[in-house]
């Protein structure tokens, strides 16, 4: 009993939110990975990508409230991801047409790039914040929950209380879905073999006749619609607030490196092992140590380890150590 | 047009900008941009060591600045004794035992190559660095926690903060370019972004050091203050000499203070800055920059040299910190925010030119005056955009609200355009 209870504790404080932010930051990393391994630079604007993706969802949700139409138990965001998709990706080839394309044809340094994104990035802020403004903004609805803690408690007959939301459930399920879709095209179609090679070796695709600009075109696209779905999903389970997205940045960056730049599967590791990382480190162990140990080992302290508010430091620590012992990341990424 | 000539009729122009600002709005509000461009002048100054010069791709200039910030609670504020007495060394001590368990661990990674043994010492080392902190940090905390709950700083003058900020900032910088340096350019510029964020919730959390989101407010200041000048009668009939009241006449004279203070370090930082950049340093340096392999072949140092100008770009930013908080006369941790201190820095160094010294303190002037006037000239054309809207409709309220916002936008399209058509910058590198 004592060790079900530990069980449940954990899966309700740790498993469950872990395995929900991982699938959402494994979405974000796939997204970094792919322009790393297609364009060749770290964007930095992908945060804010997702800021603006996320806010025309919000708005589309809003107007199809408006409408009365919904979907009954689900959210009705998911209705109008697709319609945040395209606006997202009008914005985003937009940008490439008249921004990045120019320095792709001069061949500039990455770390042009770089800064290029930067400009880019306050351009999006400014956007968002201008259409929605900065302040939080709630766009959840249908059911909340799909176990309550209480229902839970009274089937079960144990001591605590598993909850899982909804948009846990659909962040996981969701993930899934459009994961395996990406590997399926990347492995299965001809534009995604095209889209690998020209990753491997640039010259040599370019050789067998790969055109370019269709290649980042895809990307692109593929990339607004994954940014899209991470953001909307990261909303519906935490809040929507631009700069969190600004912040995500972090672990984001820290997922796809861990992960190995330029790699899909990596980024998806890497996505969990961050997750994991930082639900783990700054949760407070004090409940769930206390049904695992014996009554005189039980901690007095909450054991946890570091406070909430470092949880980016976390991501840090695992990108300086990844970085210092094994540079290319789990999965043999592009070196550094 | 020669190169001497353009950097005369750019700062001329910059000159103009201010002054105008002092006919048109009032010259409190020019001092206030003179005195915080100054500020960005220094900072960019820092940026462009780093960035024009050594080409080291640095974000985390907004947790420089604030550990100049720190810098100024540190050395000027008077100490809290009740504070102390309840455990302010053993809070110390806890630093320092934080600081030994990692430096035992790199030695043990590093001599005895055992892995074990590392870990083994972070574990014990951080359950001892816990059980020593926790309950000093909670006695210093539950010190009348209203008004103080921290320790305060050791009570020394104000501008004593300065250098000390430098040297913060250069602490830091010695330990992130130790494990972050070497990295190729964009994983130094995540790494840093990281390290910026983790100082700032160290600022926001850490209540016994620095109040947290509680802020520290009244810092010394090392100017008069303006009620002592309306209340002093020799500076009231000086101030009507110049026809002024005394309450204008003492903000500009406070205000004029700084500029006069900010001024002086600029002056002194940027001469040192261009010394540097014409000694056989400089050109090592940027020999560096433009081809790192080569350098090395020719028996360069790369790594130690890199590190050397991370660590010097680092503390001038931090000085720049201080001297803003200090001219803030208030440490808010919750009011550093990256685009801020970060990327509108970088903003002002590329475009006012990375490389050229002179190019970085006028984009720092530039762009910070725009930063300041865009919200005006925002609102302005947003008046004129709405002008045909019915009052009180939603749309015109919205556009009215965000005026606030066009602020990054205009930074984003200023930053792009200059990359575009002008990637050298207003003053281009000689």
């Amino acid at each position: 009993m004592e060790f079900l209870n530990a069980l449940v504790t954990l899966a309700n404080f740790v498993l469950i939110p872990g395995i929900t932010y991982g699938s959402q930051l494994a979405l974000g990393a796939l997204g970094v990975t792919l322009i790393y391994g297609i364009l060749r630079f770290s964007n930095f604007a992908h945060g804010d990508t997702m800021a603006f993706g996320t806010m025309s969802v919000i708005l589309f949700t809003w107007l199809f409230q408006s409408w009365g139409i919904s979907l009954g138990p689900l959210p009705t965001a998911l209705l109008a991801i697709p319609f945040g998709i395209a606006v997202t990706a009008l914005l985003v080839l937009g940008t490439d047409r008249v921004v990045y394309r120019f320095y792709r044809a001069q061949k500039a340094k990455p770390i042009i790039f770089v800064m290029v994104s930067i400009g880019v990035m306050f351009i999006y802020n400014g956007v968002t914040r201008f259409i929605l403004g900065a302040d939080e903004q709630r766009f959840a609805d249908g059911e909340r929950f799909i176990i309550r803690a209480r229902e839970f408690k009274e089937m079960t007959g144990l001591d605590e209380g598993l909850t899982l939301k909804t948009t846990q459930g659909l962040t996981v399920i969701t993930a899934v879905i459009v994961v395996a879709l990406l590997f399926w095209f990347l492995n299965n179609t001809r534009t995604g073999k095209s889209m690998r090679a020209y990753s491997d070796n640039e010259d040599l695709a370019l050789l067998s006749g790969i055109n370019p600009e269709h290649v980042v075109r895809v990307t692109w696209l593929i990339v607004s619609a994954l940014i899209v779905v991470a953001g909307t999903l990261y909303g519906l389970d935490k809040t929507y607030k631009p700069f969190t997205y600004f912040q995500l940045l972090l672990p984001i960056f820290a997922a796809a490196i861990v992960g190995g730049l330029g790699s899909p599967l990596g980024a998806i590791a890497g996505g969990f092992v961050v997750a994991f990382s930082e639900v783990g480190i700054t949760y407070a162990w004090k409940k769930v140590l206390g049904y695992v140990m014996p009554e005189s080992l039980e901690p007095g302290g909450l054991v946890q380890l570091l406070a909430t508010d470092y949880k980016f430091a976390v991501s840090f620590m695992i990108l300086v150590i990844v970085l210092l012992f094994k540079p290319t990341g789990l999965f043999k990424g592009k070196s550094v | 047009m020669s190169q001497t000539m353009r950097t005369y009729l750019m700062f001329a122009g910059v000159a103009v900008l201010i002054i105008g600002t002092g006919l048109v709005q009032s010259w409190n509000s020019a001092l206030l941009i003179l005195n915080m461009g100054l500020v960005s002048a220094v900072m960019a100054l820092g940026v462009n060591l780093q960035w024009g010069i050594a080409g080291l791709f640095n974000v985390g200039v907004m947790g420089f600045v604030a550990l100049g910030g720190l810098a100024v609670v540190l050395t000027s504020v008077a100490p809290v004794p009740e504070a102390w007495a309840a455990g302010g060394l053993r809070a110390y001590a806890a630093l320092v035992i934080g600081a030994a368990t990692v430096v035992a661990s790199v030695m043990a990674y590093k001599r005895a190559r055992n892995a074990w043994l590392m870990i083994a010492i972070l574990i014990v080392g951080f359950v001892i660095y816990r059980g020593v902190r926790d309950p000093a940090v909670d006695a210093i905390e539950a010190v009348n926690p209203a008004v103080s709950g921290y320790l305060g700083g050791l009570g020394l003058p104000v501008l004593l903060a300065w250098p000390v900020g430098g040297l913060l900032a250069a602490g830091a910088a010695w330990i992130i370019g130790k494990t972050a340096l070497g990295l190729r350019s964009d994983y130094l510029a995540i790494a840093t972004l990281g390290i910026s964020e983790i100082i700032i919730a160290i600022l926001k959390n850490e209540d016994w050091l620095t109040r947290g989101v509680k802020n520290v407010i009244g810092l010394p200041r090392p100017v008069p203050n303006e009620i002592d000048l309306q209340n002093d009668p020799g500076f009231v009939e000086s101030a009507a000499g110049f026809g002024l009241d005394p309450t204008t006449a003492s903000t500009l004279y406070v205000k004029l203070g700084y500029s006069v203070l900010f001024t002086a370090v600029l002056i002194v930082l940027l001469v040192l800055s261009q010394m540097a950049l014409n000694s056989p340093w400089g050109r090592m340096m940027r020999a560096i920059r433009d081809n790192e392999v080569s350098s090395r072949a020719m028996g360069k140092d790369v790594t130690f040299r890199h590190l050397q100008v991370f660590i010097l770009g680092s503390a001038i930013c931090g000085i720049a910190g201080a001297m803003m908080t200090t001219l803030d006369g208030q440490l808010t941790p919750s009011s550093y925010q990256p685009l801020r201190y970060t990327f509108l820095i970088w903003v002002m160094v590329i475009v006012g030119g990375s490389g050229n010294n002179l190019g970085a303190v006028l984009g720092g002037f530039l762009i910070w005056f725009l930063w300041v006037q865009v919200e005006p000239m925002g609102q302005a054309l947003m008046n004129v955009i709405t002008m045909g809207m019915a009052d009180g409709s939603a749309l015109k309220d919205h556009l009215q609200g965000s005026v606030q916002h066009m602020r990054l936008l205009t930074m984003g399209i200023v930053l792009l355009l200059v990359l575009r058509f002008s990637p050298r910058g207003l003053l281009p590198e000689r």
